[in-house]
């Protein structure tokens, strides 16, 4: 090996790459949250008895699992900005990208949660329901008060989980030269002559943020299981 | 909107006029498929091999195994990718690196640098996968192994693993799925598969929805071929009497 590693340029980009770091996480967030409520959505609709409605859901769900997340995020980057500009009257110079990121990570992760939910409201015993709606409570009531909570609760690992993966899947909006995390830290490196540091130093901090969430979320789920079990 | 749709694009000739867009789109399909398919049979044997260590009873081994998916299920595929690409070749002793940069052409590079990433990065799956199937084997069958006479390896080839992957057909196939996907990815280190064409088409044709609109159905086309492929794999593999057989 005769490569000499200088870590020099790191110190000084830091606050550049937490400025990037902001973004990763403000686009997982919103994918999160869009995610869990229009997954939500998209499950119920799916298991209900409303034809079109399950076709639709369906369909939505298993349109954006067929296609890859590098394709819908090149449709995002495609579609939203001319729509936007065209709607809100902005001009074309306006940055949309991260909206567009936005919008496109949180409609495509709604399909992965939608099946994690779809999964967990069908693990709740059809007694829940039936006992629900022989104490008078409406099919909404009885998602809303009986089944829906018992499901989170078994989901939250899951969820959790799909949550990290998005994460790290949100490194993609590199393709529109967003600086998210990886981004800044490409322009960093790409900047000093230094990609090998500062790609291995992206590497490392995934693995410590993803790694330490992923053994919370196994912990958590060791003690739901210990306390399901008695 | 004003946009003005042209499908004709598909069939007019490239700049350098020796194919046509379609044919530009179908090389890049070519480079989809041969990639997924190459890393998937790598990613098989890796995982294969490391499901089987992390349910061994041997402490260094397992923990070596539990490492290894550690470390490539919490680091982004990309990321990944760029260090395959661009830092391993850096770091590689005697000249390894220089022979790689120097004496590959460059679409090799990419499309080498692709294959071993997405393995590698589908190995950790596929070595989760053998090991909840492995796991969810009753203890019986290793102990009839062992008491048969077999050694703890025969016990593995011979019952353990053939019996695991009847078991994990199901999410085997959509990790395979996933490969393909995956594979998208790799337009990023300027590899000229399937989605990197797309964006090429756009540049060049200026018509975006046309030529998103085909690669997303070329995405759809091998989705729904691998899934039938594997459901037949599934139909012959299935164990009676476990869930999901008839």
């Amino acid at each position: 090996m005769n490569y000499e590693f200088d870590w020099s340029s790191i110190p000084g980009a830091l606050p550049f790459l937490w400025e990037g770091m902001k973004i990763s996480l403000e686009i997982t967030l919103t994918a999160v949250v869009v995610g869990i409520v229009w997954g939500t959505l998209l499950a119920m609709m799916r298991l209900s008895s409303v034809k079109p409605l399950a076709w639709f859901a369906a369909g939505y769900v298993n349109l954006f699992r067929a296609i890859p997340l590098v394709m819908v995020l090149l449709w995002f980057f495609l579609i939203v900005p001319q729509l936007l500009t065209g709607t809100f009257n902005l001009s074309p110079g306006t940055d949309v990208r991260l909206t567009s990121a936005m919008i496109g990570f949180a409609l495509f992760e709604s399909a992965y949660y939608s099946e994690i939910i779809r999964a967990g409201i069908q693990s709740v015993p059809k007694g829940q329901v039936a006992a629900a709606s022989a104490l008078g409570m409406t099919y909404a009531q009885a998602m809303r008060l009986v089944v829906l909570p018992q499901a989170f609760r078994n989901m939250v690992p899951l969820l959790l989980t799909q949550a990290i993966v998005l994460f790290q899947d949100t490194s993609l909006v590199y393709m529109s030269a967003l600086a998210d995390f990886f981004g800044a830290a490409y322009k960093v490196g790409d900047r000093d002559g230094r990609l090998v540091e500062l790609l291995l130093f992206a590497g490392a901090v995934y693995f410590f943020i993803c790694f330490a969430a992923s053994q919370l979320v196994r912990r958590y789920q060791k003690k739901l299981n210990a306390h399901v079990a008695h | 909107m004003s946009y003005q749709w042209n499908w004709s694009i598909f069939s007019s000739p490239v700049p350098t006029g020796d194919t046509t867009y379609m044919g530009w789109l179908l090389e890049g399909l070519q480079i989809t498929l041969a990639l997924s398919l190459s890393a998937w049979v790598i990613a098989l044997l890796l995982g294969s091999l490391m499901g089987v260590l992390r349910t061994v009873p041997h402490r260094g081994l397992s923990l070596l195994a539990t490492s290894y998916v550690e470390v490539f299920r919490n680091i982004p595929l990309l990321v990944q990718l760029f260090i395959w690409y661009f830092v391993l070749p850096e770091l590689l002793p005697f000249g390894l690196g220089d022979a790689f940069k120097q004496q590959l052409d460059p679409l090799t590079q990419q499309f080498v640098a692709a294959m071993v990433c997405l393995a590698f990065f589908t190995s950790a799956r596929v070595c989760e996968q053998v090991r909840s199937g492995i796991l969810a084997l009753p203890p019986g069958q290793r102990n009839a192994g062992l008491a048969l006479g077999l050694t703890l390896p025969q016990t593995y080839r011979h019952v353990l693993v053939p019996m695991a992957f009847r078991l994990i057909v199901p999410p085997l196939t959509s990790e395979f799925l996933n490969i393909f996907k995956n594979s998208a990815v790799c337009s990023t280190i300027g590899l000229l598969e399937l989605a990197a064409q797309g964006r090429q088409l756009v540049d060049y044709t200026a018509q975006p929805y046309e030529s998103f609109i085909a690669v997303t159905l070329f995405y759809l086309v091998i989705n729904v071929v691998v899934m039938g492929l594997m459901r037949l794999v599934e139909g012959r593999t299935r164990v009676p009497g476990y869930i999901g057989s008839q």
